[in-house]
Order: structure tokens, then sequence, then C-alpha cells
């Protein structure tokens, strides 16, 4: 490995959200804990199959490209993230990470408000960069681009299907369409903002798979692709700060461990976890790695006791963090799984989610983690 | 001119009291005429009922679609293509956006669509019985958490949004209220489900559990008695505010975008007019939806205001596939049709939370526009698609079009649509490159509908093609 350099190109973050609420018990399994067997009948991994990553703490089998990563001390494992009453919906849960609002009904993504302390005159409007075809609460503030690559990165941008040699003129015309007029109305000139950086976002944004070369090959995954195209976009050069991705559902009620299932935590786990080793792969080749790291975490954790097939909404759950400039290791511990210690069959969470955000708003991103995260938290130690 | 403006006006009436209309569907209203057509509209038991058999042969899974995406939105984009009743599914339409359920606690596709179900069978009928039937309806009160509100533990979640959200508004009750209506609720509940495990999701049904009732006096908006579920609502329905929200809720729908709802309480409505006109009918009729419809869309302050509406997603998606026909089969590739509107921003049967969706402008952000734009130009820049192929055949049947005719020709038989001086401009700038369009001969037709579909491409690309 290259000697280690202060590097002076400017931080990133990329955030893969595992929507539908991870299982924590079965992602880190506290494999010597009884309790973990007594709780786990249905779908409890054999001991045989765990993967150990120390004497506490294993992983499934299905998670093992992370073992390397672990054994590199390059894997910070965040124990019990949550909040106090946290609900056990979806749409609400995930709204709180996406705002940091856990009372009231948030308007601002945090992503958001960090894209417009890097780019507050919105000079590159790709600074903000998401692949997947809905815009994430967590990078939405009124006025702040985000370019939103739903499909393949090389057919993004406005009306892919017209190419060849009409596609500049229409689009040089749809640019002209959308200048903003004087009394035009607020509405129409938002809109022809929200156009305008879009168009210019396309113009940056594909030249990023025409530069890319590589000996890498990503699986064909869903997940791989929105990696891989991130990777195009970082390599590239273009002033991107900030990722996001996402991959589902993790929301395992039933059939679990189903083997084979598509949508079983084997099959979700196998692909994300390698299509990130391909990704830390595809980094570290083209000397881009040393100033990226990866967020994982998921609205909730999962009931500590399975349901016969599957396991429902819990609370504390566990959060990831990847990347050559992390210190690996636990942080923070798993709740108790003692049924006096659980809040409503749940495990209590013990680290608040916006710690784990603020360690690396503060350490990572150099930016004042209070306003963005609505408040001051302990920050655990994964990044110097 | 005059018919032109039958036509415009038509146009405006269909794509807010339904999805829009093709160009022949219009000509065919304005011969019956405007009046008669609100009438048509307003009667939807005279049209047939949405065939579900087909659906069933194709889209089994649509049936009972259970806890899986997109199953149940297959279900209701299926009804919302096809309908021969477009006013009755878009009131379904409406009463979801109001009494916003949603599948991410719900986590039952069968029950939303039940929930939908009872929008589109009782939505235009009576408000007071359709509150009626929604507090009873099993999918709420699991929603709202009512089955855990008991008579030795009030839960005011239901009592609570029945208030400000389903029917009076914030600000218009206090916190008392609140409790003492969600007291008059304890015991309205649903039978013990049955476990899904093994045999799969079973239909909820409501139960009223009359041991687990708060029997005691209750003081409610000035009112004293042993109230139950029904008296609370019957209080309710009569309070002004409740005309007033309602109605307010009909105009920022039909009519123009309003502020969103959490400013209501501070910002006045854009034309009290209108709203008081409105709320005139809902209490006149004693609160028939059906007469207040009619008044409506009679109106001037309705005629008047096309293009003040920000299409939703449902409407987008919805009016792209039922004018550019070929859709009406739920054929392989209709899942994806279905979470369209989902990724423009609008995930159907999940809304975010009970307040509903933000609407107007806060439909637009940086992802949603381009989604909208993309699906849409996609769709009309089909040429093999049956109502593309309208649409140009009725451009050819005018003969050449010298470029200001290829635009004026596509704006009309696309909506017809209203668009600014600039962007016409532009358009027409675009045109003058092409040169004139005709189909009079095989190597110019072949351009000439390439043309046309860029035109209709580049129309449906434009800001003014968001609104409505």
């Amino acid at each position: 490995m290259p000697a280690t350099q202060e590097t002076k190109k400017d931080p990133v973050i990329v955030v893969l959200q595992l929507t539908g609420g991870n299982d924590y018990v079965n992602t880190a399994i506290p494999y010597n804990n009884p309790l973990y067997r007594d709780n786990r009948k249905a779908v409890g991994i054999p001991d045989d199959q765990i993967m150990h990553l120390d004497s506490q703490y294993g992983i499934p089998p299905y998670m093992a490209p992370l073992k390397q990563f672990w054994d590199d001390k390059k894997l910070a494992i965040l124990h019990g993230v949550g909040w106090k009453e946290s609900p056990r919906s979806h749409f609400r849960a995930m709204d709180i990470w996406h705002t940091c609002e856990p009372v009231k009904v948030g308007t601002e993504g945090w992503l958001g408000r960090v894209a417009r302390e890097f780019d507050p005159k919105k000079e590159n409007v790709v600074t903000t960069v998401s692949f997947g075809p809905s815009l994430p609460r967590a990078l939405a503030v009124p006025g702040v681009p985000v370019a939103c690559v739903g499909g393949p990165l090389e057919n993004y941008g406005f009306l892919p299907t017209i190419q060849g040699n009409q596609r500049k003129q229409i689009l040089e015309r749809f640019a002209a369409m959308y200048k903003p007029a004087i009394g035009a109305g607020a509405v129409m000139d938002y809109m022809a903002d929200t156009g305008i950086d879009s168009l210019k976002g396309e113009d940056i944004l594909k030249v990023a798979p025409q530069r890319y070369s590589s000996t890498v090959q990503y699986p064909s995954t869903s997940i791989a692709r929105k990696l891989k195209g991130i990777a195009q976009v970082h390599f590239a050069d273009l002033g991107t700060r900030i990722f996001y991705c996402d991959h589902s559902t993790f929301d395992t009620h039933a059939g679990q461990n189903a083997a084979g299932s598509p949508g079983s935590h084997p099959v979700l786990w196998k692909a994300v976890t390698e299509g990130i080793d391909a990704f830390m792969k595809d980094l570290r080749e083209h000397d881009h790695a040393d100033n990226v790291i990866l967020l994982m975490f998921s609205e909730f954790g999962r009931r500590v006791r399975d349901n016969g097939s599957g396991t429902d909404h819990g609370a504390g759950g566990v959060a990831f963090v990847l990347g050559d400039k992390v210190k690996g290791g636990h942080y923070g511990e798993m709740p108790s799984l003692e049924a006096s210690k659980l809040v409503q069959g749940d495990l209590d969470p013990n680290m608040d989610f916006r710690s784990v955000y603020s360690t690396i708003l503060d350490k990572w991103l150099k930016l004042n983690p209070a306003p963005i995260v609505n408040g001051t938290f302990e920050q655990p130690a994964f990044l110097n | 001119m005059a018919y032109q403006d039958d036509i415009a006006l038509m146009a405006h009436l269909m794509r807010r009291a339904g999805f829009g209309a093709g160009r022949d569907e219009l000509e065919a209203r304005v011969a019956k005429g405007y009046e008669a057509t609100v009438e048509e509209l307003l009667h939807p038991e005279a049209q047939p009922a949405v065939d579900e058999y087909t659906l069933m042969r194709y889209q089994p899974a649509a049936l009972l679609p259970g806890g899986q995406p997109p199953m149940g939105n297959v279900n209701w984009m299926y009804h919302l293509v096809n309908t021969k009743r477009p006013l009755e599914e878009k009131m379904a339409l409406f009463w979801h956006h109001v009494f916003a359920t949603g599948n991410s606690k719900v986590d039952n596709y069968d029950q939303l669509l039940t929930q939908i179900k009872l929008f589109r069978d009782k939505g235009m009928g009576n408000y007071r019985d359709l509150l009626l039937n929604v507090a009873k309806n099993p999918t709420m009160i699991f929603w709202l958490d009512n089955q855990q509100n008991h008579g030795n533990a009030v839960n005011e979640n239901w009592g609570r949004e029945l208030l400000e959200l389903f029917s009076l508004g914030a600000g218009n009750y206090t916190e008392t209220d609140v409790r003492e209506c969600s007291r008059a609720f304890t015991g309205w509940t649903f039978a013990t489900k049955i476990p899904r495990a093994p045999y799969g999701r079973f239909p909820w049904q409501f139960e009223y559990r009359p041991e687990d009732h708060d029997d005691g006096e209750k003081v409610f908006l000035g009112h004293k008695g042993n109230f139950n579920g029904e008296d609370i609502i019957d209080i309710v329905v009569q309070q002004p505010a409740c005309g007033k929200f309602i109605c307010r809720h009909l105009y920022n729908f039909f009519v123009a975008d309003e502020s969103q709802v959490p400013a209501w309480p501070i910002e006045p409505p854009r034309d009290q007019k209108a709203i008081d006109t409105l709320v005139g009918a809902f209490r006149d009729s004693k609160f028939d939806m059906r007469s207040i419809l009619r008044v409506l869309f009679n109106s001037d302050f309705f005629k008047n205001a096309r293009f003040q509406h920000m299409k939703s997603p449902a409407e987008v998606v919805v009016s792209t596939l039922r004018l550019v026909g070929g859709h009406e089969l739920p054929a392989p590739g209709i899942g994806n049709l279905s979470m369209q509107p989902t990724y423009m921003g609008q995930d159907m049967l999940n809304p975010p939370s009970v307040e509903g969706w933000h609407t107007g402008k806060e439909w637009i952000n940086s992802g949603s526009l381009m989604a909208r734009v993309n699906f849409v130009a996609e769709k009309v820049g089909d040429t093999s698609l049956p109502g593309v192929r309208a649409i140009i055949d009725r451009l050819k049947a005018r003969g050449t079009l010298a470029p200001e005719q290829l635009v004026d020709g596509c704006l009309d038989q696309i909506g017809p649509i209203e668009i600014g001086a600039d962007t016409k401009q532009e358009l027409v700038a675009q045109a003058k490159e092409w040169g004139q369009v005709a189909w009079d001969s095989e190597a110019h037709a072949e351009i000439a509908d390439q043309r046309a579909a860029e035109m209709l491409q580049l129309i449906v690309a434009t800001r003014e093609y968001q609104f409505g």
C-alpha cells in the first residue's frame, strides 16, 4: 500500500441507505449470548456458519466481503443506533433520519444543509448526486440542486429518447424555454431554476462514464450498478461531495432467510457487500479512496424475538462506516437482549443517530454539526 | 372562435373532473353541451364500471396484493386508466388525499384498496355518511390507533386527526374537544385479526365494543351529552368551520392551488367568494358532495381557473396514459408504470403521513421535474401509440404545415394548452429550423411524423405543461 499522505482532495461522503429496517441482531451477531439463540429459533444463523469478528460478535456468511475490511480496521460498527421513542413506521422513522427532527415534521434534509454549506452560491450543480429514481428527503432543501440519476448514468438527462444530431439542438431549445422571464411568477421561476440546474448537471455528468476505465468487474445487481455510477462520477473529479444511494427492501417480516428468495436477508446483503467490495477495489485502483467514506444505515433495527419466519419492526439498529481513513472497530455496545431491558420487545437505542452524523460532519466534512443535526451530540470516535 | 373556446373549456373540465380527454372525446362532449357533460360526470352510475375480470385474468396478484408493492398500485392504476367514470375515480383520489392512509404502517394493500373502493362508492354522496363510514373503516382505525382507544385509557390519535385533518381544520377546536371527541370514539375497534401465519391476510372487520366505551357525559364544542361517535360527527358537520375546510380542500384540488394546509389557519383563501359559494352549497344541500360539485364545475371561478393547478404525479401519469392510449390492458410493464407516480414523488396508497402530500409547487424538485418531463415525453414521442397516431393524423389532415401551424396544431391537439409568449417563440423558432412539414410523399411523411413527435415532446417538456 502506498505511504499515507495528508490528502488535499475534498472529503466525500457516500451514503448507502438500507431501506426497510435492517435486522441488526442478525447482522452484528452476539453469537456467545444465549439470548440470541433463545430469541431466534426460526431465523438464527447456525453457529457453524457465523464468521467471527472477535470473541463477541460475528457476521453472517452472506456478508463475507466485509470481513477483510474489519480485519484491516477499515470498518466501524456503530451499535444500538436510534433515538428514544422511535416510531416503528418506515416512513416516519426514515424521515427522522433524513431531517433530524424526531418530533415535528422536518422540512430540510441534513445532507441538503451540508450541500448548502459547501456551495451556497450554487456554483456546482453536481455537488450532490443521488442514484435512484426519487429524490431522498435527506438531500432536499429548497433551492439546493441535486442530480437524481434514476437509470443508467449514460442516459441521465432530459428527453433521453432524443439522441443523435437532434439532441443538442433540442436541449438548447429546452434551455431557452426555461429562461426565467420577468412577470412569469414565482412558481415558473422556481421551475426555471430547477430545470436549468438539471440541464447543467447533465452536461457535467455525461463526461463521467466516457472517461471511465477500470479492470474491476462489478456484479450485475442494482446496488452494484449504483456504486459503479458513483465511482465513475467520483473519478471524473467533478467536485461532487455527496453521493446517495439505497438498496431495498430489508423489511424481512417473513422468509427472512428463505434460500434463494430475492427479498431475503442473505440475498440483499450478498448484493450489498459484493457491490461494496468491487467499489472499494475500484476506488483504490484509481487512487481515489483516501477521501471517501461510506455510511450504511437503516431506519430501525428489528424485534429481538423472531415471528416464526422473519422479524418485525424494532428500534435500536446498527450502522456501519467504512473507508481507508476510518478507525475500524466497535463503537457503543449492543443494547441488552434481556426481556426486562427491551422497549416493546425491541432493543433500547443507546446511541443517538445524530451522534453518528455529528462525527462525520465534524471530523470528516469539517462542518459545525449542531445547526445541521439540530443539536449537540456525543461523537463516537471512528474518524480522526 | 366560439367553437374553439368550447373545446378549450371542455378540455379544462375533463382535466379537472377527470384525467383529460383526447380530441374525439372532446368534440363529442362539446356536441352534448357543457352542463349536460357536468351532469353525466356527476352520475357515474350510468356508465359501466371498470372491467375487473380482465385485470384478474392478466394480473391475478392484483386482486389481493397483500404487502407487496407494486400490485396494489397496479390495481388502482388499472382502474384509473380504464374508468369510464372519471369524476368518480377523481373523487376517490381526492378523498385519498384528505383521508390519507399509508401502507408503510398498514402493511396491507388489500385493506387500502377496500378504502379506495369506499371512496369510489361513497365519495360523491353525503359527506356526513362518508365520515361515519371512515370512522368505522378498520383500515383507518388501525392507521390512527383507535383500536387502542379504550374507555379506561384514551388514545387521541383518531379523535385529533378527525378534527384537524378530516373536518374542521386546526384552530377550530380546543385540546379539551380533542379529548372529549376521543372519549366518544372509545370502543370503535376491529374484530381480533386472524393471525397472518400460516394462511395469509384476512379482511379486517369493524367491531363496536360497548364494554370498552366511555359512557360518561362529554362536553364537545359547547354541546353536552353522553356522546358516541355518530353524535360527534353530527355536531362536527354542523360547524361553519367544517364546510369552510372541506370546501377549501375541494377548491385546492379542483380549482386552483392554495397554500399548504398547515398554513390555512393563518393564510386566507385566494378567492374567499368562491369558497363562500361552495360553503353555501355544502350547507344548503346538507353535505351532498354531488350538489357541491355541480355548483363548482358550473361556476365562473372554475371556468376561469385554467392552468392554475400544478398536476399531481397521479394526474401526470394517468392523463398521459389515457391520452396516448395503448395501455388499457394490464400488460407486462404495468408494474413499472404503476410506480411512476412514486418516482415523481407520490407513492399512491402510501402517503408519507396522515397529512397527505404537499401539493402545488411542492410537487416539483430537481428529481421529480426530470421524471415528469421524461415520462410524458417518452410516451408522446412514441408514434406507434394509438393516441399519438390520432394526434398526428389530425395534423396530417390539415395538409402542409408552415412552422407556426405545426406549433399551433400540436398545442391544440395535445390539449388544447396555453403557453407563454416567450415559450411559444422558442417553439416556433425550432419549427422554423425544420421548415414546413408535409405528408405528401412517403419520405416526407416519415420526417413529418418525426417532427410532429419532437414538437410534442418539446411541448410536454415546457414548464407550462406541468400545470393542468
